[in-house]
């Protein structure tokens, strides 16, 4: 029974990181058309970022709080200076930017901090682990359980309630509609890349403490949320939730009972909902 | 109206020639890079059936090269002592993969085609990764036998540099002649008719998916191919092969050479090549200078090298 408790809650903690990288690329997807390549590589970038401002000033929560706003000012200049370029060209070209994106950024964080891992300390009354049934769990990863759903209640209450997130919204649902109505659409571009950057950075520093923070673990992360934006269905805020949620938890309990076969289960889910439903868990039927 | 001697069948002809002329004068290091770059070529001639004719961007072709690599090397450690039966296994294997892996990814195109087929080539990454007892796990196959090769009543061993780069080269060859010829013939239409509106093509009468797993499943046959041959050259079936950052290549090399032209991903992947030579001789950040360099040609050259020569070419010739 506690071995089950254990493994909802690593596959919760983990389904949430994913879903706020999950949400960032499907808000990015949703407005701009564009599907970011380098997303995972953001990630990583808030993930460093975090270790750094940490090691710096000596708290994670000056990290928390630096590291998404300097990957959100990376994402509004790639916006600016590289995708800007290319809209109204073939999607592919899009794709091939970020691509290229991805390529400096994976590069250029070894560069910066050379090949190794290195660790960051969860902050004090997060540290240690408690007791769940016969097992000592990490307090952090309670945390991150606790974390997803407040951040979820967030984004869903700016989604609908304020202003700007009732913007993103109607350019997301018809952009050439809501630049008719005023909306300066070239700006809301570089805020919702900039806003969707941000949104991996605050993964990357809150995975910073969960993982050992070393330049592979974008790569993980960008094939895992593309997978979870195919589950629930590209442009939709719960598919996001609830495909970030399924695979977390699906990988737990296939570490637990499949053992090395467990690696393929991410790529079985994928080819089950898409067998089964093309669009997404939560995809429209519209082309 | 061109002359006979312009036709792309003699001049097609007449490079391969020159080609397996230079491979008897080449010395050992220039044959095993020009062997090299070859292999890479079939794999990008193979892929811009996908990207450039179909206008479908596959990032998961490297599922396809590297399982026909490790399905060769299986044959060569546990079958009959057979190279044609290595090449016929990851030939014919890497198809079988394709089609139902296809049938999943051409359901949706543009964005989506790209992800699943990442997706789905990381799939076979992680079977070769993880099924220790038949693919070696990370170590990958080593140590399989090269039979020589039968020509009828010859036999050829393929350890002789000059001897692999010259099959390699008629192989190369083969491929690009019956590219060619498919890109030409009516189903080579239907696929261009496809990517330019397939909605349209659907409406007279024309089974869009099926068309597109056609070219699907023929781009990862002669992938697979390439498998084995690299797989050959290398004398190792590794897991590597697989990876996104594998299929990565023959994408970078058709956007370096030029999708819209026959022969661009061959002048891409040895430009390529090239490039990755002399850059990684002087800084170990050669993603970087690619990276850049992939946003250079996106932004400015969408049409590449060989691309932007045959419009120079066409602008002087009125």
């Amino acid at each position: 029974m506690s071995l089950l408790a254990v493994n909802l809650l690593n596959g919760l903690s983990w389904g949430m990181l994913l879903f706020l990288i999950s949400v960032g690329l499907t808000t990015i997807f949703g407005v701009l058309g564009v599907l970011n390549f380098a997303h995972g590589s953001l990630f990583m970038v808030g993930a460093y970022a975090c270790m750094q401002a940490a090691r710096w000033t000596g708290s994670f929560w000056a990290g928390l709080l630096a590291a998404p706003l300097a990957v959100a000012a990376l994402g509004a200049v790639a916006e600016r200076g590289l995708l800007r370029r290319v809209y109204g060209r073939d999607v592919t070209f899009q794709l091939l930017l970020t691509f290229a994106l991805l390529l400096v950024l994976d590069d250029g964080v070894r560069l910066v901090w050379g090949p190794a891992y290195h660790m960051v300390e969860p902050p004090g009354p997060l540290a240690g682990t408690v007791a769940v049934g016969d097992y000592s769990f990490p307090v952090y990863r309670l945390f991150l359980v606790v974390t997803g759903p407040v951040v979820g209640a967030a984004l869903w209450a700016f989604f609908h309630l304020h202003r700007w997130g009732k913007i993103v919204r109607a350019a997301a649902s018809d952009r050439e509609m809501a630049a008719a109505l005023g909306i300066r659409v070239p700006l809301l571009f570089t805020g919702v890349f900039a806003f969707g950057s941000w949104l991996a950075g605050v993964g990357g520093a809150l995975a910073a403490p969960h993982q050992s923070v070393g330049p592979g673990m974008g790569e993980r992360v960008v094939i895992e949320s593309f997978i979870v934006v195919v589950v629930g269905g590209l442009g939709s805020f719960p598919g996001a939730f609830v495909g970030a949620l399924l695979l977390g938890l699906v990988e737990a309990f296939g570490t637990q009972f499949m053992g090395p076969a467990q690696m393929a289960v991410p790529y079985l889910l994928l080819a089950g909902v898409l067998a089964a439903r093309p669009r997404g868990l939560f995809g429209e039927d519209r082309p | 109206m061109t002359p006979a001697w312009r036709s792309p069948t003699v001049l097609g002809a007449a490079g391969a020639a020159g080609l397996a002329l230079a491979g008897l004068l080449l010395p050992t290091y220039a044959l095993l890079v020009a062997t090299e770059i070859l292999l890479l070529a079939i794999f990008a001639l193979a892929f811009n059936l996908l990207f450039g004719y179909s206008g479908l961007l596959s990032f998961g072709q490297a599922g396809f090269f590297g399982a026909g690599g490790y399905l060769g090397a299986l044959v060569l450690l546990h079958g009959p002592q057979s190279l044609w039966l290595a090449l016929a296994a990851g030939v014919v294997g890497a198809a079988l993969l394709a089609v139902p892996i296809g049938a999943l990814c051409v359901r949706r195109e543009e964005i989506f085609f790209a992800v699943l087929t990442l997706a789905l080539g990381m799939m076979l990454y992680t079977v070769a990764f993880n099924w220790r007892g038949v693919t070696g796990g990370s170590d990958g196959l080593t140590g399989f036998p090269v039979p020589p090769l039968s020509l009828g009543p010859w036999e050829v061993s393929l350890f002789h540099p000059r001897h692999m780069y010259l099959f390699v080269l008629a192989v190369a060859a083969a491929v690009a002649a019956l590219l060619w010829r498919v890109v030409r013939s009516p189903f080579g239409l239907l696929l261009r008719a496809a990517r330019e509106n397939p909605e349209r093509l659907a409406f007279v009468g024309a089974n869009v998916r099926r068309v597109r797993l056609a070219a699907f499943v023929v781009s990862a046959a002669l992938s697979g191919l390439a498998g084995v041959l690299f797989a050959l050259f290398n004398r190792i079936a590794a897991p590597d092969a697989l990876h996104w950052a594998f299929s990565a290549r023959p994408v970078l090399m058709t956007i370096l050479g030029g999708s819209g032209v026959f022969l661009g991903p061959v002048a891409g992947a040895a430009a390529f090549y090239a490039l990755e030579q002399l850059v990684t001789r002087w800084t170990e950040s050669w993603m970087i200078v690619l990276g850049a360099l992939l946003a250079l040609l996106v932004v400015v050259f969408p049409r590449g090298i060989l691309g932007t020569l045959v419009a120079l070419a066409g602008r002087r010739r009125p």
